[in-house]
């Protein structure tokens, strides 16, 4: 822990600045989405292991029944710099849902448990089924939501926690809510994200903001799974291109020492 | 810039090859032993900067090219497939995309390095040109990589810029259609779009290695410039490239991927847009269509302009403009330092084109709009009024007399003022 926060001292002492890591886009008609502070943000910062496993939690319980997340593999759930679930634990999830496979030998399509390496069942087999289940609506795919939308999961989370009663002036189409992140505040999307919708186990309050909070960092893991090893190689890559230059400054001005000697004994 | 050949081939088999094809010849004398002024500064380094971009680019480029998959259904998925599941996948994906902004950035320098210089004055003309054809290529290229993602800032990229050339229509009509579909190879952009850019973007980065090699052969030419403007007049005046600059454009070289660095590793995606991580989709506009950050003044020159085909020539003239540099600066001094008035309409168009690449972000209306026009304005009047026009009437301050002089500095003139009172 200390360490993480000395290497985020260095990084932003190195660096000058603390980089948001997600793509900034200039949406003028985009609300204003406030910042967060997220252990992955910092140039050196990394994921929090359990946060990622609460937030799969999330997505699985919530918003999985409605969204996809085709990019990614049950396997994902194991590699390093994500949740870490354990091998077994990664059987056991994938298990859990039921996929389409086949076709067998008769030329059928089956159903069988999921495994490691499959991608994460979809909730509806086709955008057609997807819009036909939600008003018209289409849930989004969520696997590179959070590099998506300016502001990422800052984006997210204001998202997520931004449901409000409707301004009196406001006409909302039936069917819509208001959200005071969503651009132009009318959302097809409900509120199901409550206090106590996903059973926490690990003694985390089960808030909405902890439920917005821990989905939003999971999903920032879906979209940039390499991000803590891009933050590690470059911290080497940095301090190796930093000595370097240094050497090379010296090497340099040795070299073009005796031109500069050669210089001032003709001034003087 | 021609000098005597030093070259002594050291064994048998070196003597042998030399008679035949004198190619280590050519790079001890081209690259060891090359007479570079002895006064260049940093902003000299960029050549070098960018010759290693461009290998690093093709590099990259080329081992990408094996893991993606140019069809529209497939494109958006094998990119992703690079990303997450191809050994090191995300450096080489994030360092060319990255680079092709850190390509730009050290091109841009190094053009405004030759404006200030005058680099692009007799007998330096060609090789100016040279590197403006540079250019043009490099826009094209980027232009047509930025597509392969097929995100929907990819897909409306290409729409936009293809429908321009619909502009023609004004001139012979249906030349402008014809012409767009048959770019598109279809009547709207698509998968035989994605493909023959995925060729022309793999095809182009070689004919710009080929044309750099042009561009160096016409500087070895007449030699460097140099900060002063004035020629070399003896050999005490150079030193040989190797190591005197081989050392320095390597140290700024380490410098400016410091700056690669900060990018690739810790905000890769702060250059780009968010909405390219979202799949093409044809019946979806994206509400602002925007450009990389490096196209962005030429983006705001042609929303300028009100009308489509004008708009489009004014585009195209601001590149093209630059070819005629050489003839419409009329002043015989070379570097802006001499030049006390030409200075602030200098540092008025470096200003221009910042001005321009900010209002290019934004949307073409009310105030952004008006200044998006005074900045286009001034933009083409640099060229065309400002160094034509200043050249004539300007008086230079006086140029040092040798390269020696201009590295002594001041260091002479209270001698030669003394001098001066003793007479």
């Amino acid at each position: 822990m200390t360490r993480h926060v000395f290497l985020n001292l260095l990084g932003t002492f190195l660096l000058g600045f603390a980089a948001p890591d997600h793509a900034v886009g200039q949406d003028g008609h985009a609300p204003e989405i406030a910042r967060q502070s997220w252990s992955f943000a910092p140039p050196f910062g990394t994921f929090d292991n359990a946060q990622l496993q609460r937030g799969y939690q999330v997505y699985r319980d919530v918003c999985g029944q409605c969204h996809s997340m085709r990019l990614l593999s049950y396997r994902n759930l194991g590699e390093p710099g994500g949740p870490e679930f354990s091998a077994k634990a990664v059987e056991a999830l994938a298990a859990k849902s039921q996929i389409t496979d086949g076709p067998d030998d008769k030329g059928q399509m089956f159903q069988r448990p999921g495994r490691p390496s499959d991608r994460f069942r979809s909730p509806y087999a086709n955008e057609q089924a997807a819009r036909s289940a939600n008003k018209g609506a289409l849930p989004p795919d969520l696997s590179v939501m959070a590099k998506a939308r300016a502001g990422g999961p800052d984006y997210i989370y204001a998202l997520l926690t931004g449901y409000r009663d409707a301004p009196p002036d406001m006409n909302l189409a039936p069917g819509m809510y208001y959200n005071e992140a969503f651009p132009g505040h009318q959302i097809a999307m409900p509120p199901l994200l409550q206090d106590g919708a996903v059973a926490y186990t690990d003694g985390t309050e089960k808030t909405l903001d902890n439920y917005a909070r821990d989905v939003s960092a999971f999903l920032m893991w879906a979209a940039e799974p390499k991000l803590e090893e891009r933050h590690k190689v470059g911290m080497r890559v940095m301090i190796f291109l930093l000595v370097f230059a240094v050497i090379m400054y010296l090497a340099k001005r040795t070299v073009w020492a005796p031109l500069h000697k050669h210089r001032d004994t003709q001034s003087s | 810039m021609a000098h005597p050949s030093t070259y002594q081939p050291r064994s048998g088999a070196e003597k042998w090859l030399d008679e035949r094809l004198p190619v280590a010849r050519l790079m001890h004398d081209q690259f060891m032993t090359f007479p570079t002024p002895r006064n260049l500064n940093y902003w000299w380094t960029f050549g070098g900067i960018l010759t290693f971009i461009l290998v690093a680019q093709i590099v990259t480029g080329v081992v990408l090219a094996m893991h993606y998959i140019p069809a529209e259904d497939r494109a958006f998925d094998s990119i992703e497939h690079i990303m997450r599941d191809v050994n090191w996948g995300w450096l080489l994906r994030y360092s060319h995309a990255v680079g092709a902004s850190m390509f730009f950035l050290a091109a841009y320098i190094h053009t405004f390095r030759g404006l200030y210089y005058g680099s692009y004055k007799a007998p330096r003309e060609v090789l100016w040109i040279l590197g403006v054809l540079i250019l043009l290529l490099m826009i094209a290229t980027a232009f047509m990589g930025y597509s392969l993602p097929w995100g929907q800032m990819s897909f409306w990229a290409v729409t936009v810029i293809t429908n321009l050339f619909s502009s023609l229509d004004a001139i012979v009509p249906g030349l402008g259609t014809t012409l767009v579909q048959w770019i598109w190879g279809g009547f709207a952009v698509g998968g035989p779009t994605l493909n023959r850019l995925y060729s022309l973007h793999y095809l182009f980065p070689f004919i710009i290695a080929g044309v750099v090699v042009l561009h160096i052969w016409a500087l070895h030419v007449p030699g460097n410039n140099n900060p002063a403007g004035i020629e070399v007049k003896s050999p005490k005046e150079t030193v040989p490239f190797h190591p005197y600059y081989s050392i320095k454009d390597g140290f700024a070289l380490l410098m400016f991927l410091l700056l690669f660095g900060v990018f690739l590793f810790f905000a890769p995606n702060l250059l780009g847009h968010a909405d390219n991580y979202i799949p093409a989709n044809p019946l979806q506009t994206p509400p602002h269509i925007v450009p990389e950050w490096y196209f962005l003044p030429f983006y705001a020159i042609l929303r300028a302009v009100p009308d489509k085909l004008l708009g489009v020539i004014a585009l195209v003239s601001s590149i093209v403009v630059l070819f005629f540099v050489p003839w419409l600066d009329t002043s015989k001094v070379r570097s802006t330092s001499y030049r006390p008035v030409y200075r602030w309409f200098f540092w008025a168009f470096v200003v221009t084109c910042i001005a321009l690449g900010y209002l290019g972000s934004q949307a073409p209306e009310g105030w952004y709009l008006f200044f998006g026009r005074v900045f286009t304005i001034y933009y083409f009047a640099f060229f065309l009024v400002v160094m034509p026009v200043v050249g004539k009437f300007e008086r230079p301050r006086r140029l040092p007399g040798s390269i020696t002089e201009a590295v002594l500095g001041h260091a002479e003139q209270p001698r030669s003022r003394k001098r001066e009172a003793v007479a």
